[in-house]
């Protein structure tokens, strides 16, 4: 039974882990199906942490901190847009600079704010943060293990942004293979000359895109600093953007293998966690920081040797212009 | 300002338009109408400005100045969606198409009936079987673009410019890509399409396609209308002359071939691509002192591969290159290596083999040859030397201007090609491979290309062509091969060669009866 829980526990942790994974590389979907690189994940989520964490710090509300996140990921990925589809930049330096920018800029407005040596105060409200809440007799349910520890740990006990992505994962396939915009974004991202004689304008997809991009980081931002943990901390996405995009290359830019890249990264890291300190037959105690690398070298060797034949939008990266 | 429909005007006219693009006068007050239901020629050489009058009217540019009218009524046009209103199509050279979108996904792309897709696929597939049965346009509609021939490719095309309410088509150089059989059906469509009084703009630098379809023609040159004419009172020599400006001779006379040893021995040569597809299969042929060998098919069955595999760019998996009794494959011979054993290649992707754009005129014309002591004083390279070598290249093959020091990418195709053609003879091969040797040249530098080419032949070099102009294997070749399917499918003697032959072959026809 002790097994049992283990493993309960720790795919209730992939969950909770994967969740802004799944938002962020979902963004990074529809920014680089429509032909835009999208490096700049990492910095549009920490930029959204930083301001959900300050915001829900000084009004006391999660759901204005959420709009906070929002509208920083979104305002930053207008920047974005404005640099590379407008101006036609490097989508990968604009990106790079964003990131860089982002993760010093955080702290600094952290130390001039708060004084906290570059964090934002700890939330400690119930209604700062999107806390996790239990189904209907789901403490009743722990008593019978086998289809209640289930219920209670795996469906129920989640904060809102988890359940959230559940519906987000359809939505978005709905919308990228259902409908007209959906359409329109891949072809964007394929051949934008396509786009252009039939009449559609490619910067104004591209806006389009980018700017879902921002709002979906926006999301995901806001719940590493007001649903995993309770405040901003100086780089706390930790490299989760750049994870994200690969989840999404080796999901091939498509939803449901995305996910499946989303939850094997998550359970890595998930199992990682439940790995430190315990001693593993023939190997012993494994240092912490080689099980915290874990994740890490996965996404290495899974992008160096089994996506091989992935196949990336047509245009990516590729500034737009009329010339050939 | 209101202007009235008229119904016998014609149904395009464009009235004076005029575009710079900076310091290039691209078009210069061109005026003229096309008439409905009718095919009409829009002739010139490379950079004559008709892509831009074009894309002037398909709203890809602005006009300086100018106007354009359809039907009799002015119209304004700021962007493709304006032209595709006014009821203009357009089939560019290169296929807008999203290559892994199906036929019907393309051709509703931008013209979708609401938010919703399923919709809109099942309207098109409707409308796109009734224009099927109307003029004959068959295309699997369900098909990934990717999958199908270029033909196939080109009817998803016309058949979006269709469905669009298409009652002008604009086709750019539209047979680019085609067999000459491929391109008959093209042929017969248009004329199917002026019968049921939609009008066609066949815009191309091929006389033999003005001459079989049009009923006028507008010639082009510098971006001026130097001539209108019916095309049954005109002729291709006509036409040449007014597009270049002086005359042309269109086929380059020679005397016959003096086959003498055979020089280059290929056999059984099997090049495999980077995803392990054999692109060259089992190939095999000898080049002989004295003679051309032109390598004729539809682009992408194995030419590339070919050339590159005997310039030593890429290397075969199975099979032998013989140079002088040397097996280049076993040695594992590379480009530079093949040089000096007196193999020169041309490559035919110009701008990515041939020549590096940021470079000067003089750095290219040693560009691989580099190494040589002519062009070194000890460790140093000898600028002087270097500029001198390129000044006389230049003068012997007509390189205009003849400026050594000037950016390879401020010369025209024609220019580039020609001191390109001058760095590898110069050092004098024994057999000289050349790929595409005329891609965007223009006629008058094309006729000086084919001449050098046949001076070569009479001097005892052997050369191996490959082109996918039928005219140029024809003007040039002694003997053809062609290829399909990256196999040589058939050999045949210049005198029985004739365009219906090797187009069924090009095709994979093997036993080619004419």
């Amino acid at each position: 039974m002790e097994t049992y829980t283990v493993i309960v526990l720790t795919l209730a942790a992939t969950l909770r882990v994967a969740t802004p994974l799944v938002i962020a590389a979902l963004a990074g979907m529809f920014s680089e199906r429509a032909g835009v690189i999208a490096l700049g994940l990492e910095g549009m989520m920490l930029g959204a942490a930083f301001s959900a964490a300050a915001v829900s710090a000084v009004s006391g509300s999660a759901w204005l901190g959420l709009g906070a996140g929002i509208a920083t990921a979104v305002a930053l990925a207008s920047l974005l847009a404005f640099a590379t589809v407008t101006h036609r930049g490097n989508q990968v330096v604009a990106a790079m600079a964003v990131n860089i920018m982002v993760s010093g800029l955080g702290p600094t407005l952290a130390l001039a704010w708060f004084g906290l040596g570059g964090q934002t105060p700890q939330l400690n409200e119930v209604a700062q943060r999107f806390t996790a809440f239990a189904w209907p007799w789901s403490q009743t349910a722990r008593e019978h293990p086998l289809p209640g520890l289930l219920y209670a740990e795996l469906l129920s006990g989640h904060n809102l942004i988890v359940y959230l992505t559940v519906a987000l994962l359809p939505a978005s396939a709905w919308l990228l293979y259902r409908t007209r915009f959906g359409l329109r974004l891949r072809a964007v991202g394929e051949n934008p000359h396509a786009v252009d004689t039939a009449g559609i304008s490619v910067n104004s997809l591209r806006y389009q895109a980018v700017l879902i991009c921002g709002a979906l980081c926006g999301v995901a931002g806001t719940y590493l600093s007001t649903a995993a943990s309770a405040g901003f901390t100086r780089d706390m996405t930790a490299g989760k953007g750049y994870l994200a995009l690969a989840a999404l290359i080796f999901g091939k830019w498509k939803p449901y293998p995305t996910l499946g890249a989303c939850l094997l990264f998550a359970f890595t890291d998930a199992l990682a966690a439940r790995l430190q300190g315990v001693a593993l037959p023939l190997v012993g105690v494994i240092p912490v920081q080689f099980i915290l690398a874990l994740p890490y070298v996965l996404t290495v060797l899974l992008l160096a040797g089994f996506v091989g034949k992935a196949v990336a939008p047509a245009a990516i990266g590729v500034p737009y212009s009329k010339e050939k | 300002m209101v202007e009235r429909i008229n119904p016998t005007a014609p149904a395009l006219e464009l009235r004076g338009i005029d575009k710079r693009f900076g310091s290039v006068h691209a078009n210069r007050a061109i005026s003229f109408s096309v008439a409905r239901g009718s095919i009409h020629g829009l002739i010139g050489e490379n950079g004559a400005g008709k892509s831009t009058l074009m894309n002037i009217v398909y709203g890809f540019h602005r006009a300086d100045a100018g106007e354009i009218l359809v039907k009799g009524r002015r119209v304004d046009i700021h962007a493709p969606h304006d032209a595709i209103a006014a009821g203009i199509g357009m089939v560019h050279q290169h296929f807008m198409l999203v290559e892994n979108f199906t036929v019907l996904e393309n051709v509703v792309l931008g013209v979708e009936r609401g938010a919703l897709l399923a919709g809109s696929l099942a309207h098109a597939r409707a409308e796109l079987e009734k224009l099927a049965r109307d003029y004959g346009l068959e295309v699997p509609l369900d098909a990934v673009i990717s999958e199908l021939p270029v033909g196939v490719q080109q009817r998803v095309e016309i058949l979006k410019a269709l469905y669009r309410g298409a009652e002008i088509l604009i086709l750019d150089e539209p047979t680019a890509v085609l067999t000459p059989q491929e391109a008959d059906a093209l042929f017969k469509m248009l004329g199917r399409l002026r019968t049921e009084g939609k009008s066609v703009i066949l815009v191309t630098h091929k006389l033999r396609e003005i001459m079989a379809v049009t009923d006028r023609v507008t010639v082009m040159r510098q971006g001026a209308v130097v001539g209108e004419v019916a095309t049954r009172d005109t002729s291709p020599r006509e036409l040449a002359e007014k597009m270049v400006g002086r005359a042309v001779l269109l086929r380059v006379e020679k005397a016959p071939a003096r086959p003498g040893d055979a020089l280059l021995r290929v056999s059984n040569l099997e090049v495999r691509d980077r995803f392990g597809v054999a692109r060259v299969k089992g190939v095999s042929f000898d080049l002989r002192a004295g003679e051309i060998v032109g390598v004729a098919g539809v682009s992408g069955n194995g030419q590339t591969e070919l050339l590159e595999a005997l310039a030593g760019i890429r290397w075969p998996t199975r099979g032998a290159i013989e140079l002088g009794g040397r097996d280049l494959v076993r040695e594992h011979l590379d480009p530079h290596a093949r040089r000096t054993l007196g193999l020169a290649h041309v490559p035919e992707d110009r701008l990515r083999l041939g020549v590096v754009m940021s470079f000067s005129a003089e750095d290219n014309a040693i560009l691989g040859y580099h190494d040589g002591p002519a062009y070194h004083r000890g460790p140093l390279l000898d600028r002087t030397a270097i500029r001198g070598a390129c000044e006389q290249k230049m003068a012997a093959h007509d390189v205009r201007p003849a400026l050594p020091a000037q950016r390879i990418s401020a010369f025209s195709g024609g220019n580039q090609q020609k001191l390109v053609l001058a760095r590898e003879i110069d050092v004098d091969p024994r057999v000289l491979i050349v790929g595409q040797p005329t891609r965007g040249v223009d006629i008058g530098a094309i006729e000086f290309i084919h001449k050098k080419l046949i001076a070569l032949r009479d001097a005892g070099k052997a050369l191996l062509i490959v082109s996918v102009e039928l005219e140029e294997i024809l003007g040039l070749a002694d003997r053809i091969l062609v290829m399909n399917g990256g196999e040589i499918v058939g050999e045949v003697a210049r005198a029985e060669a004739t365009e219906e032959k090797l187009g069924l072959m090009m095709a994979g026809v093997k036993e080619a009866h004419a």
